[in-house]
This record gives structure tokens, sequence and C-alpha cells, in this order.
């Protein structure tokens, strides 16, 4: 390896931006159509070159591959870059699902064209910096910057309450983000350095554990999000463009899991010990509760949007865990939420160009004139309920598998959720495509035009594929999620037995 | 010369001279060439501040003292009296249009800001308290004339006059503190202070409660902040583009001076008052600019705001505390300049507009105004990747590692909330419809924002020449 690789995957999309700026010149619709295609071939590019990711990753190491160092705030905050087989997955997922959201936009999104592709291209730069990160400060600092393009993506292009979901969005995450800052500097004095692998092996004082876990989980727990505090994601959902809620529930959400997977349980493991229960609670509780939400909703957006909470409870509760299959299990379940989250959103747009309502109870019966639509809808209607044969079964058995092994009641509350998704997820389905078409508005309506099917396809396939072969996400992280937990439980047997020999 | 007795050295006053010099120079210009040569003279006045700065970095390296301890050039003064110099030079630039208008060719304007400036300088360098009183009140009374320099306007002579009384009060709170320390101590000079002043009496307490009140009237800490919303407002706004920006930087550089160099002994006493202060102004310019609807006055509060989290840096009162002020100040004063170029711009059909709601829809009319103007106040707000996100990173730091963790949490829970009204503006320039084009930007002015903008924008990317500046600056202290 010669060349930068990440580096240059985080900056290109920020270059895309830049050429936009520059090209997107002439009258509007000149100026929008440069603009579409140099952000769709700007995300095509990365995408391709991030393959080369994947073809030169070495699956069977657990450490940072691809790492870069360079000089940047002081000797010890540095500029690095690397990504392990946690990292990557959501590296792949992020530049894979950003040709759908530019082309998912290619009509939906009508006015500043240029504005609104520069803002996701910034986006996509600091989505893949979070991911591949390796210094603290450097990931806190592309972590709260994606902050600003999406709070310009919901109020610019949202829907009529935009400005009450943007703020909410903006000041949820910042208030949950600014108490991990004050963690990350006192985690900085503690070692001397904000180094992430160097981190991952200080051992950090138990009191400073607790209180850093705290300030970690206030601000992943805003962002994941985690009951109580996920009030913003349904505003959030409901008034983002298409697009910007298949990037919200699809990427940003991870941001949330993966902060836990690599500081969390790295690098407080005693603190991770102590507030699992906490977190089983938390999980438990979103994952029926918000399920019970969602079944009363009559916003489809808002109803996916209450889904996601219930799946992310899933995700939490695997990676506190603390095993093999449950930490597995939560990696292969957010790359799976992505894709099916993404997936339904963009379904969701799909209906919504044409009718432009997103209530429930306005549709019925599309099976009827939309045969392909009912189809797509249904794969991925039935990955989020989490059917056998479909890439929501994997995350969800793991990580219920592996919560198992540690709390069986957790476990076994936690497993309602499966039924009540299916609750949620079919009656959504029912109610849009079966029936007959008897409302006079849904008349004309057209199945699938080529631009969707080639948006939906590819995840369509991805579903069902990962859903009977999950091997290769499994395998890419199976090494790194090995050494996690490897790591974590010989840090709490040692205490374990510290406290036994006193 | 062979008048050169030990400790009376004029090379390092040499830039000062050349300003002072200068400034009368230009006066004499002035007075007998008449209002026609105004341009003229702003423009020498900014050339002239160029040169001093230049002459300031031409001075040998290292310590340098003269006037028997009365004056240092350290790093420290070096830094902020370059960044003093560029507030300066740049609210010329800033005020160019003002000054163009027929009925306000004033040309003592750019007179009194180079003379602000001289006094800014000695105020950076001062190594006694009488040094610093000089410093102070020359760059004062300069400051209270030029916010009444629009005479014909009620709003700014009042503003002179609020200005001048308030600080005239704050001036006798300092003197009378000067007075305490130098009779518990015996001496003026910062060292002989720091030197007698070992353990806290009770004296030496209530002289540091005086004068830090007074310094914290200068740099329009809570709760001596009541003339600022007043004053920016009134002022002409390129007065107030200068306000919040040199004399904050020399104010500022002159707080931590004295309490690291007169009192490095007796931290614990003034440690508390600082913390107060901090935290009262990071709470009140965040609550309080919530309800502004005059932009002039949300900078005011928002600048108050500024203050505080620039004082979390000294409260900690190590060498990174120091360096996160310094960095925070020259962040500060480039985010604050960029945002008023933008401000001076708001103009329609020649009119100039002040309020927030004038900036609705205006990302629309302008994109590239509005965004630049929306980075400049994400920054304010300080939210990486921007500039203003790194001044924040830093003074917390020091807090944290100094373990004022109340302080930190406090603090940055009001950065939280001051990020509401910035965002409010950011809503009004992206989400709110239109409210029609505003007047085509002056070179000046754009030229302005430019710099600030992309500096703005770019720190992020190669911070490391700031940093190890403001890291030599902080070690000179210590």
């Amino acid at each position: 390896m010669t060349w930068p690789i990440l580096s240059v995957i985080t900056a290109l999309p920020t270059v895309g931006a830049l050429l936009v700026f520059l090209m997107a010149r002439g009258g509007e619709e000149a100026a929008a159509r440069n603009a579409r295609w140099i952000a769709l071939w700007t995300t095509v590019i990365v995408f391709a070159i991030s393959l080369l990711l994947i073809a030169r990753f070495d699956p069977s190491q657990a450490g940072f591959q691809f790492v870069e160092e360079g000089r940047w705030l002081a000797s010890t905050i540095g500029y690095k870059m690397g990504v392990d087989g946690i990292s990557l997955p959501f590296v792949i997922l992020t530049t894979a699902l950003m040709p759908f959201c530019i082309v998912a936009s290619w009509k939906s999104v009508a006015k500043r064209v240029p504005a609104y592709m520069m803002a996701f291209l910034v986006l996509e730069s600091l989505m893949i910096g979070t991911f591949s990160a390796l210094d603290l400060v450097l990931f806190y600092v592309f972590f709260e910057g994606g902050l600003i393009p999406m709070f310009l993506i919901i109020g610019v292009w949202g829907g009529p309450r935009r400005v009450y979901a943007s703020f909410k969005f903006f000041l949820y995450t910042l208030l949950g983000s600014v108490l991990m800052l004050l963690a990350i500097m006192a985690l900085y004095w503690n070692a001397g350095t904000t180094d992430i692998p160097t981190l991952m092996t200080t051992a950090v004082p138990r009191s400073l554990q607790t209180w850093a876990w705290l300030a970690f989980f206030a601000s992943f727990a805003v962002k994941m999000p985690m009951w109580p505090v996920h009030t913003w994601l349904p505003d959030a959902h409901v008034e983002a463009p298409t697009a910007g809620s298949v990037i919200l529930a699809a990427i940003l959400l991870k941001m949330g899991g993966y902060g836990f997977l690599r500081f969390s349980l790295p690098m407080f493991p005693l603190a991770s010990h102590d507030f699992a229960p906490l977190v089983y609670t938390l999980s438990v509780v979103a994952i029926i509760y918000t399920s019970l939400v969602a079944l009363v909703q009559e916003d489809m957006k808002k109803l996916i949007a209450y889904s996601s909470v219930a799946h992310m409870g899933f995700v939490t509760m695997g990676i506190f865990a603390g095993t093999m299959q449950g930490v597995a299990g939560g990696v292969f379940q957010m790359i799976s939420h992505g894709i099916v989250s993404g997936a339904l959103f963009l379904c969701v747009g799909v209906v919504y160009d044409r009718m432009h309502t997103r209530e429930i109870a306005a549709y019925g019966g599309l099976v009827n004139r939309m045969p392909l639509y009912a189809l797509a809808f249904m794969v991925f209607t039935m990955a989020n309920v989490g059917l056998p044969g479909t890439s929501g079964f994997v995350g969800e058995f793991l990580s219920l598998i592996g919560t198992f092994k540690v709390s069986l009641p957790t476990a076994f509350f936690a497993t309602f959720g499966v039924i009540l998704s299916a609750a949620y997820a079919l009656w959504l389905y029912r109610k849009i495509v079966f029936g007959a078409l008897v409302k006079p508005s849904l008349a004309t309506i057209k199945d699938l035009t080529f631009r969707e099917v080639l948006t939906l396809a590819p995840l369509l396939i991805l579903t069902v594929l990962f859903g009977v072969y999950p091997k290769p996400v499994l395998d890419m992280s199976a090494a790194s999620v090995q050494q996690l937990v490897t790591n974590y439980s010989h840090a709490i047997t040692a205490v374990k037995a510290a406290a036994l020999m006193h | 010369m062979n008048f050169t007795p030990a400790g009376y050295s004029l090379l390092p006053v040499v830039p000062e001279i050349v300003l002072a010099v200068g400034a009368m120079l230009l006066l004499m210009l002035g007075a007998y060439r008449g209002q026609r040569v105004t341009s003229l003279v702003v423009a020498l006045a900014v050339c002239l501040l160029i040169l001093t700065g230049a002459l300031e970095l031409w001075l040998p390296a290292g310590k340098l003292v003269t006037f028997g301890g009365s004056f240092v050039v350290d790093s420290y003064a070096r830094f902020l009296k370059v960044l003093a110099l560029v507030g300066s030079a740049t609210t010329l630039l800033l005020s160019l249009e003002f000054l163009g208008d027929q009925s306000r060719r004033i040309f003592e304007y750019a007179i009194l800001i180079l003379i602000s400036t001289t006094g800014m300088m000695v105020l950076i360098s001062a190594g006694d308290l009488i040094m610093l009183y000089l410093g102070l009140e020359l760059m004062s009374l300069a400051l209270y004339v030029v916010a009444a320099s629009n005479r014909d306007n009620v709003k700014s002579t009042e503003a002179g006059l609020k200005y001048f009384v308030l600080g005239a009060l704050s001036s006798g709170m300092l003197l009378y503190g000067m007075s305490l320390i130098y009779g518990f101590t015996g001496t003026v000079g910062f060292a002989g202070i720091a030197a007698a002043a070992k353990s806290g009496s009770i004296g030496v307490a209530f002289g540091i409660v005086f004068l830090l009140a007074g310094l914290c009237f200068k740099v329009s800490a809570v709760p001596f902040h009541m003339w600022t919303p007043d004053v920016y407002e009134g002022a002409p706004t390129p007065v107030t583009a200068f306000f919040a920006s040199a004399p904050k930087v020399a104010a500022m550089a002159v707080f931590v001076r004295v309490a690291l160099t007169a009192f490095p002994n007796i931290v614990h006493e003034w440690q508390q008052i600082v913390v107060f202060v901090s935290i009262a102004s990071m709470a009140l310019g965040s609550f309080a600019a919530i309800g502004q609807r005059n932009i002039k006055r949300l900078m005011a509060y928002s600048s108050i705001g500024h203050m505080g989290f620039a004082l979390v840096g000294l409260a900690a009162g190590t060498a990174e505390g120091v360096q996160g002020v310094v960095l925070y100040l020259a962040i500060y004063v480039a985010m604050t300049l960029g945002s008023f170029a933008v401000i001076l711009t708001m103009k329609r059909n020649g009119q100039p507009t002040e309020q927030v709601s004038d900036f609705a829809g205006l990302s629309r009319t302008n994109p590239v105004l509005a965004f630049f103007f929306a980075m400049l106040l994400f920054s304010l707000a300080g939210v990486p990747p921007l500039a203003g996100f790194f001044a924040k990173f830093y003074v917390f730091t020091a807090a944290i590692k100094a373990g004022l963790f109340t302080l930190s949490v406090i603090g940055v829970l009001t950065s939280v909330v001051g990020a509401f009204y910035y965002l409010n503006i950011v809503k009004v320039m992206y989400f709110d419809e239109p409210a029609g084009a505003v007047d085509p930007m002056r070179v000046e002015l754009r030229t302005v924002l430019a710099v600030a903008g992309i500096f703005n924008l770019l720190f992020v990317a190669y911070p490391g020449p700031l940093v190890s500046a403001a890291t030599a600056a902080a070690k000179s202290l210590f």
C-alpha cells in the first residue's frame, strides 16, 4: 500500500463538493444537472475506491490496518486514520449507500440542488472520517461536524415542521456530545495521548472509567438513539427529505453503536460491566415500548423511525452482553439495519414522491397497480421483522443468543420485540399494499421507474444475500470482535480475581 | 545615543514609539490638509499598523525588559500585540465606508484608533501597575471618543457618554485595588508583588478583587458587562467591530499577565473570582442573547460569553490555560471581524439594517455571503471542524487538567445554549423566505470576510503554526 487510501476516500467527497460549487453555474436547470452528475460520479468513485479496502483488507488480523499518521494539533494529538474489522463494514456501508441517496434525490429534490448535493458530499466525508479516525479528537471533529450538513439538510429541504426538527436534532446531539468532549480531555490527561489504539491498552482508573463511561454514554445514547433520549429521531425522520432519512437511519445512528464498540467497551471495561444492567433495561424498554408506539403511528416514516429505535435496542443489548455472539450480532444488526431501514425509507420516498403524503390511511391496495413495489417493500418489511432468510434475522438472532448467555430476563423480554415488530411491520404492509384499490387518488399511481428499481434492487439483493450467507460481514469483523471480547472479559475477570484475593 | 543606562534601553519600545510618532504625524497631516485627506490618512494608518507589527516581529527574540522592569516584551506580548494590530488594521478597513460618507469625513477617527492601539501595546507589555494603568487609560480614553464618533446621532453620543462614565468608575476601582496592593506589598512591579505576596493577606486579597473588577469591566465580563450591549448597539458598526476585537485582546492579555506574573503564589485567592466571573459570563452571554433581535446587541452578548470562555483558560492558571486563552483570542478576533464584515454589508438601498430578521433568506439572495456567515456562526457556537471549536477545546482541556470539572461542565452546557441563538441566525438565513437582495459587497469587506472565513474553515487542516506560536507565548509567562 503506497497511497493513503482512507484519507483519499475521506477527502474526495469534499473535493466533489468543491467541484459542485465551482461547476454548478449557468441557469438553474443546468446547475442542478451538473450538481447531480458531479455528486453521483463522486460517490460512485468513492465507493469504487472503498472496494479496494475490502480487497486489501486482511480479515485474519485483529488490529488496525491502512494506518496513516501525521502531525496535527500537538505531538500527542495527531492525525491518525485506520480501520479494523469493526469499522470497515461501516465505512463500506457509508460509501455504498451514498450513490443511492444521490439517485433517490434525483427528481424529488428540485430546489437549490447544488447546495443539497454539497451538503450530502460534505456529510459523506465526515461520516467516513468518523468511522476511520484513530484519534479521539479527530473522531470528535468528524462526529460533531456531521451535525452541520444534516442540520441544513433537514432545515432547508425538510417538511413543514423542519425548523423544529432540525433544532431538536442539532441541540440534542450537541448536548450529549459536549460531555463526551470533556471525557475525551480527561482521558487525554490520563494517558497523555488521544491515540485510540494506545488508549485501548491504557488502564483507566476505576472512578474515571465511571465518569468517562457516563459522558460517552450521554453522547452515544442520544445518537443511537436509546430510550428515553430518542424523541428527536421521529421528528428528524419525518421532516427530513427521503435521502436525509436514509442517511440518518442507515449511518448516523450507527455512529452511536460504533462508539460503544470502539470506546466504551475497550476503554472502560469495568464501567461497561457495572452499567450493563442499565443498558439492558434501557434496551428492553426501547424494544418493547417503542414497538408499541410504532403500532399506533399514522405516519409511515414515523413508524419506521420508531422501529429503528427498537432495532437499535437489540444492538445495544448485544454489544453490552460482551459475548462473541452478542457483539458480532450487534455489528451485523447495524449493517443489516443500515441496508433495510435505508431501503424502507426509500420505499416510503417512492410513494411520497407520487402522492406527497406519508399518511398510512391515504394508501391501500397498491399491489394492484405497483407489483414491483409491493415485492420490494415486502422483502424489506420481512427483513425488518427479522424473518429467517433475510439479513434482519441474523443480527437479531445472534444478539439474542449472546444476551441469553449473560442475562436471561433481558433476552426473554427482548424476544417480545420480535413478535411486536412483526405486528407493526405487517400491519403497515397490509394497510398500504394489500386490499382493494379503492381510493380514487391512487387510481393512476405508477409502478417503480427504472431509476427506482436501480436504487432498490441492489439493496434487495444484499438483504437476501446477507440473510442466507452472512459470512462476508461476520468474517470481516470476526478477528476484531474476538479481540474486543477477549480483552473485555480479561479485564473483568482480572478485577474479580483481585477482589477475591482481598 | 550615549544615554543608555542599563535597564532603560529604548529598543523594546521602538514599535510603540514609531506608532505614536506616526499617529502624531498623521494628525498634523489631517490638521493641515483638512477632511479631504481622510481616506489617505486611513490608508497611511493601516500601513503604519503593519509597519509596527513588522517592527515588533523584528525585535530580537527572547525576553526584553526596559524602564526598570516596567515594560516587558516576550513571546506572549509579541503574539498578542500582533493580534491587536491586526484587529485595529482590519477595523480601519471595515471603517472605510463609514468614513467615506460626506457628513462624517473625520480623519481623527483613524488617529484615535492609532492612539488607542498604542495604549493597547503598552498595556500588553505592562510589567508594573503604573504602566498597566497608563496603557489602559490611553486605550480607553481614545475608545470613549470613537464610540461617540457619529456626533449627530443621539444613540452614538449616548453610547460614548455611558461608556465614559462607567469606564471612569471602573478606573477608580482599578486604582483603588492597585493602591491597596501597593500598600500591602510595597511595590508596583509585578515581579516584586509576586515576591511579596507569597501568602494571601486580607489587604492584598481586597486589592486583587478591585483590580480584577476593573479589568473585568474592560473585557466586559459579568457582573461588569452592563455597558456592553448599549455601547455595541449605539456605536457606529465599525466601532463596534473595533470594540469587540482589539481592546478585548489587550484587556484580556493584561488580565492574564497580572494574574499569573503578579500573583502566581496565591492562585487560590483569585482563581475562585475568575471561576465565578467565567461561569457568570458564559451563562449570561448564552441566555441573554436568545431574546435579542438586534444583531449588534446579540454580538455584544456573544462577546460577553466568549470572554467567559477565554477566562476558563485563565482559571486553570497553567501554561496550557494561557495557551488556550491566547488561541481563543486569536480565533475569536478572526470570527468576530469576519462576522462584522457581514453585518456591515447588510444594507438595503444604502440603509444599514441591524435586525436579525433582515438576514432572512440571505442564502438565496447572496449564497456565498450566507455560507461564510453561517460557517462563522457555527464556529462561534464551537461546532467542529471549524476554528471556534479548537478555541474552546484548548481552554477546556486546560481546565480539565487543572481539575476544574464543575466549571468545565457548566461551560460546555452553556455553549449548547449559546448554540441555539447562533443556529437561529442560520435558520433565518437558510430556512426563511428572502427579504430582498442586499447591496453589493464592498471590496474591503469582501477581503476581510474571505480571509476570516478561510482561516475559520481551514484551521482544522493546518493548525500547526498558530498552535506552536501560542505555546511559545504561553511558556514565556512561566
